[in-house]
C-alpha cells in the first residue's frame, strides 16, 4: 500500500505501536498521545493488545492518529517503540510492520525479535533507559511518548498540559521529572529520521470527545433512557457496567452488582416488570448463562436490554481480544420459537447511537434485544466528534386507567399489548413464563399458544426500523457489494473507499439490525448488484450464513472471514475485490 | 411497605378467581389462605403487592392472588423479586417457591438474597420433594427416602436451609406449618414488616408424593424459648432443633440493601461533559 492510496481515502495518518511488558506504562504513554493529539485538533484511535495475565506480560498500546475521524486500524504500522520485548513475539501478527516501518529500540532490550525484524523494517537504537536514567525519577515510558511526540510532529506544549493534569496529584517532583523526560524525548527524536509526519489538524478548538466503546454504549443507554442495571463482571464487558455504576445515581438510577449473569438477567426483568428500563451487559460464556432469563422475557413480554461484548470463544476462549463470533448464539440461541432484537454497533462512535436506539426498540416493542459490541470497539479509545443528540427515548406502551376489560396480553394488530405497571389499580396480572391467554392465564391450548406466538412475531417483524437498518455508503448503483457488521465496518469503508478512490464502483452495507430479518430493506439496499462479498471476524462464517438462511442474495457471492484477533484490515478489502474483478 | 388503605380489605379481596392446580389436601392451599389472611392484617393495597416465584406446585402462588405477580423460571424468582423491589421500593415484595426451587436450583440466590438483605420476604414451602415431576428428591428430603430417580435414596444429608439462611445473613428467620393457617399468617405479616429480607420455611405437606408427610401436624410444636436477635445464640439454636420447632426463630438488627432507585433528577448533558476534551 502506498500513502498515496491512504491519502486518498483517509487523509494521511500514523500508525503507532508502543510496546512494554505489563507495569512499563506504554498504556498511559498511548492515553497521554491520545489526549495530546486531540489537544492539537487531531482524531485518533487507540486499540490495546494484552496478555492474559494482571499485571505484567506482553502489552502493546496500538495507536492511529490523523486529521480525519479514525475509526480502525491502518495495514501497517509507521513506527514501533518497544521499551522492552518481553513476550512481544506473541502479538507481533497483529503489528503488522512493513520496510517503510521504523523500530525504535533500547540496545541495553536485547535484540529485535527475528519475526519483526525479518519484516525489514528499518531499525534505530535509542537508549531510552539511559535517557530516563538521565532525569531524577524519570521513566522510560515518558522518554517514548516525547520520542514519538516528536517524531510525528506534535509539539511538546500539549504534552505538558496533559501531564500536569494528570500527574498533578502525584505531586510536583513527579510532574516536573515527567516534563523533563519527555524532552529528553523531542531531543533524542530529532536524531532519528521519522518514515511519516502528521498533517496539521484542519479545525483546531473544535469540541471533541474522548471515549471508549465501552463507555459509549453505557452512556447511548442512560440516554435512551435506562435507568436499572443488574451487573456481574466479565472481560471485556465490565468497563460498560462501571461507567454506569456512578453514572446512573445521576438521573435517579441505580446498578446492582449480582452473585452471577443469572441473577443479572433476572434482575434486570424484575426492574422492568417494575416500570424501570432495564440492561444487563455481559460476554459470550455470560450471555449463555443468560438464555433462559432472555427467554422469560420474551414469553412474558418483559422489555430488557442485554449488551454482549463479544471475545474470542467458545468457553473462556482468548477474552482479551476481539471476533464476531457471538452472533449465531444472540440470534438462535433461545429455546422455542422466541423473536427478539439483535443490534450492532459499528464503531465506538457509533456504540452511542446504537445502544440509544436498541434502548427504544426494546421498549417500544416490549421485547429483549441484545447489542453485539465487541473487545475492539468496546475496549478501543477513541477522540470523536459530539454525536448527535437523537430523540429516542424510552417509550413503553403504558396502561394507566385498566378498566374489567383489561387484558395484560390483548392479541393486537401491532402486537403490542399495554402494559400495567405494580402500583396501578385494576391492572393486576401475573407475568408468566408458562405459555398463556390474553390475561395472562396459564394455557396450554393451541389458539392461545399460535396467538401469542403470531402477536410476539408480528410485533416485531411488523416494527418500522427505518434507515437505522443499515448504514448504507459509496456508489448508489454499484454492482460490487460489500455486506458486514458491527466493529469490522470501518476496515471494509476505508477499502472500499481506496477503490473509489481509484474509478472502482463500490458499495457498502453494514448491518446494525441482525434480526429479525428485514428482507424488503435488504432487497432495496441490494438491488442490481452481481457481485457481494460478505465480510466478518469468523471462523466459522456466521455472519455469511445468517445471510444465507434470511435473505435472497441477487449475484455471486463470496465470504471473507477470519477469526480473531487478527484484526480485518483496508488493504486485505482492496486485494480480495481487486483479484475478484482481474477474474 | 406501603400506606395504609382507607377502604377496608378482606381476605378475599387479595384472592384472584383461578382454580389452583393443587392436588386436594394439598398444604400450599393453606399458605394461600395465610398469604391472604397476613395481607389483610396489613390493610395493603391489592396492587401495591407483587408475589412473585420460581417454578414448582408451590410457585404457582402468584396467579392465585389478586396482586401483581410473575411467574418465573426455575430457581429465579429470588432475582426477579430482588430488581422489582430495587426499582420500585414503595411495592411490597413477597417472594415464594418450594424447596426444590429455592435451595436447589435457585441456591446461590438464596445465598445471595440472604446476604444482600433486600427488604422483602421470602416464603418457601418445603414439601421435602419435587411434586411437579411427580416425586423426585429436592435438597431437604430424608437420605434414604426411595423413588425412581435416586434408588434407596440420595445417601445425602439434607440442606439446613434456616442455618444456610441465618450464615448468608437474612434478617428475619422463621418456620412455620401451613396447617396452623393463623399462626402462619401472624408470620408473613410479621416478616413483611420486619426490614430486610426476611425468610420463612413453611412446612407444607405433599400428599400424593410423600403421604408419609401427614404425621407433620402431630410433630410440629411452638419454639420455646424466646425471641432472639444474636446470630450465635440463633445458630445455636437452629443446629440443634429437630427441624418441627415453629416460630420466629431469629430477628435481626442488620439495615437492609440500601440501592434503590430514586426519583428522576440531574440532566444527561451534565454526565457527557466527562467526556469532552
Amino acid at each position: 500500500m502506498t500513502d498515496d492510496t491512504q491519502n486518498a481515502s483517509q487523509g494521511a495518518s500514523v500508525s503507532l505501536a508502543l510496546v512494554g511488558s505489563g507495569g512499563a506504562g506504554v498504556m498511559t504513554s498511548g492515553n497521554m498521545m491520545l489526549e495530546a493529539a486531540t489537544k492539537a485538533g487531531l482524531y485518533g484511535l487507540m486499540t490495546r493488545t494484552v496478555g492474559p495475565q494482571i499485571r505484567g506480560g506482553e502489552a502493546a498500546a496500538l495507536l492511529r492518529l490523523a486529521s480525519q475521524p479514525v475509526h480502525n486500524v491502518n495495514d501497517i504500522f509507521d513506527i514501533l517503540v518497544a521499551v522492552d520485548w518481553k513476550g512481544a513475539e506473541r502479538f507481533a501478527a497483529e503489528v503488522p510492520l512493513g520496510p517503510d516501518s521504523l523500530i525504535i529500540t533500547d540496545p541495553a532490550a536485547g535484540d529485535v525479535p527475528e519475526i519483526l525484524a525479518a519484516t525489514g523494517a528499518r531499525i534505530v537504537e535509542v537508549p531510552l533507559a539511559e535517557l530516563a536514567a538521565s532525569v531524577e525519577g524519570g521513566r522510560e515510558n515518558m522518554v517514548i511518548l516525547g520520542l514519538v511526540a516528536g517524531l510525528i510532529g506534535l509539539t511538546e506544549d500539549p504534552i505538558y498540559k496533559i501531564i500536569d493534569k494528570k500527574l498533578k496529584k502525584k505531586g510536583e517532583a513527579a510532574v516536573t521529572a515527567s516534563r523533563a523526560t519527555v524532552h529528553a524525548g523531542f531531543r533524542a527524536a530529532e536524531d532519528v529520521t521519522s518514515p511519516v509526519k502528521l498533517a496539521p489538524a484542519e479545525e483546531e478548538g473544535k469540541d471533541r470527545w474522548l471515549i471508549s466503546g465501552n463507555q459509549a454504549t453505557g452512556f447511548g443507554a442512560l440516554r435512551g433512557g435506562i435507568r436499572f442495571v443488574a451487573a456481574y463482571p466479565i472481560t471485556p464487558a465490565t468497563e460498560v457496567l462501571e461507567w454506569m455504576s456512578p453514572n446512573l445515581p445521576k438521573v435517579g438510577g441505580t446498578l446492582v452488582q449480582a452473585e452471577d449473569e443469572l441473577a443479572s438477567i433476572n434482575m434486570a426483568i424484575g426492574a422492568s416488570f417494575g416500570g424501570r428500563p432495564s440492561l444487563t451487559a455481559t460476554s459470550g460464556p455470560g450471555l449463555s448463562l443468560m438464555m433462559e432469563g432472555i427467554g422469560l422475557a420474551v414469553a412474558s413480554e418483559t422489555p430488557v436490554m442485554v449488551v454482549n461484548v463479544m471475545r474470542g470463544g467458545p468457553s473462556t476462549g482468548i477474552p482479551t481480544k476481539s471476533e464476531q463470533t457471538d452472533l449465531n448464539i444472540a440470534v438462535y440461541g433461545l429455546h422455542g420459537d422466541a423473536p427478539h432484537i439483535v443490534t450492532a454497533p459499528t464503531s465506538v462512535e457509533d456504540c452511542v447511537f446504537t445502544a440509544q436506539w436498541t434502548v427504544h426498540l426494546t421498549e417500544a416493542m416490549q421485547t429483549v434485544s441484545i447489542l453485539l459490541s465487541d473487545q475492539f470497539m468496546g475496549q478501543a479509545s477513541a477522540v470523536i466528534d459530539p454525536p448527535a443528540n437523537i430523540s429516542f427515548m424510552a417509550q413503553r406502551l403504558v396502561e394507566n386507567e385498566p378498566t374489567e376489560e383489561y387484558r395484560r396480553y390483548a392479541v393486537t394488530a401491532s402486537g403490542i399489548s399495554p402494559m400495567a405497571l405494580p402500583g396501578t389499580p385494576g391492572g393486576q396480572y401475573t407475568a408468566d413464563g408458562l405459555e398463556h391467554n390474553p390475561k395472562g392465564l396459564p394455557s396450554t391450548m393451541m389458539e392461545d399458544h399460535r396467538d401469542q406466538l403470531d402477536k410476539r412475531d408480528r410485533k416485531v417483524a411488523g416494527f418500522d426500523y427505518g434507515d437505522h437498518w443499515a448504514d448504507i455508503d459509496g456508489d448508489e448503483d454499484s454492482e460490487l457489494v460489500v455486506l458486514t457488521w458491527g466493529s469490522t465496518t470501518n476496515a471494509v469503508r476505508e477499502g472500499i473507499n481506496r477503490l473509489r478512490a481509484e474509478g472502482i464502483r463500490c458499495k457498502l452495507v453494514a448491518m446494525r439490525l441482525l434480526s429479525p430479518a428485514v428482507p424488503k430493506l435488504f432487497d432495496a439496499a441490494l438491488q442490481g448488484a452481481k457481485r457481494i462479498l460478505v465480510v466478518e471476524q469468523s471462523h466459522s462464517q456466521q455472519f455469511y450464513k445468517l445471510l444465507r438462511a434470511n435473505y435472497d442474495m441477487p449475484g455471486e457471492t463470496r465470504s471473507f472471514h477470519r477469526a480473531g484477533p487478527l484484526i480485518i484490515r483496508p488493504g486485505e478489502i482492496v486485494d480480495t475485490l481487486k483479484s475478484w474483478r482481474v477474474q | 411497605m406501603n400506606e395504609l388503605a382507607p377502604k377496608k380489605f378482606k381476605a378475599s379481596d387479595y384472592k384472584s378467581q383461578l382454580k389452583p392446580v393443587w392436588c386436594p389436601g394439598c398444604g400450599d392451599y393453606h399458605v394461600l389462605l395465610a398469604v391472604t389472611q397476613a395481607l389483610t392484617k396489613l390493610q395493603l393495597k391489592p396492587e401495591n403487592v407483587a408475589v412473585i416465584s420460581g417454578i414448582g406446585c408451590s410457585s404457582r402462588i402468584p396467579a392465585y392472588t389478586n396482586s401483581y405477580g410473575f411467574h418465573t423460571v426455575h430457581g429465579r424468582g429470588l432475582a426477579v423479586a430482588t430488581g422489582v423491589k430495587v426499582a420500585r421500593p414503595d411495592l411490597t415484595v413477597i417472594a415464594a417457591g418450594g424447596d426444590g426451587d429455592g435451595f436447589s436450583i435457585g441456591g446461590n440466590h438464596f445465598l445471595h438474597a440472604s446476604r444482600r438483605n433486600t427488604d422483602m420476604t421470602y416464603i418457601v414451602m418445603d414439601n421435602e420433594v419435587y411434586g411437579m415431576t411427580k416425586g423426585q428428591p429436592s435438597p431437604t428430603t430424608d437420605p434414604s427416602w426411595d423413588s425412581a430417580l435416586s434408588p434407596g435414596g440420595t445417601g445425602l444429608s439434607p440442606f439446613h436451609p434456616l442455618v444456610i439462611a441465618l450464615a448468608s445473613g437474612a434478617n428475619f428467620i422463621a418456620r412455620t406449618f401451613s396447617g396452623d393457617v393463623r399462626g402462619t399468617a401472624t408470620i408473613i405479616a410479621d416478616a413483611i414488616k420486619h426490614p430486610g429480607f426476611s425468610f420463612i420455611q413453611i412446612l407444607s405437606p405433599c400428599v400424593t408424593f410423600r403421604p408419609d408427610e401427614k404425621v407433620w401436624k402431630e410433630q410440629v410444636h411452638k419454639a420455646v424459648v424466646s425471641e432472639t436477635d444474636d446470630p450465635a445464640r440463633a445458630a445455636r439454636r437452629l443446629m440443634s432443633d429437630d427441624g418441627f420447632n415453629t416460630g420466629v426463630l431469629y430477628r435481626g438488627v442488620r439495615k437492609p440493601y440500601r440501592h434503590s432507585c430514586g426519583e428522576e433528577q440531574g440532566d444527561i448533558t451534565e454526565i457527557q461533559q466527562q467526556f469532552e476534551v
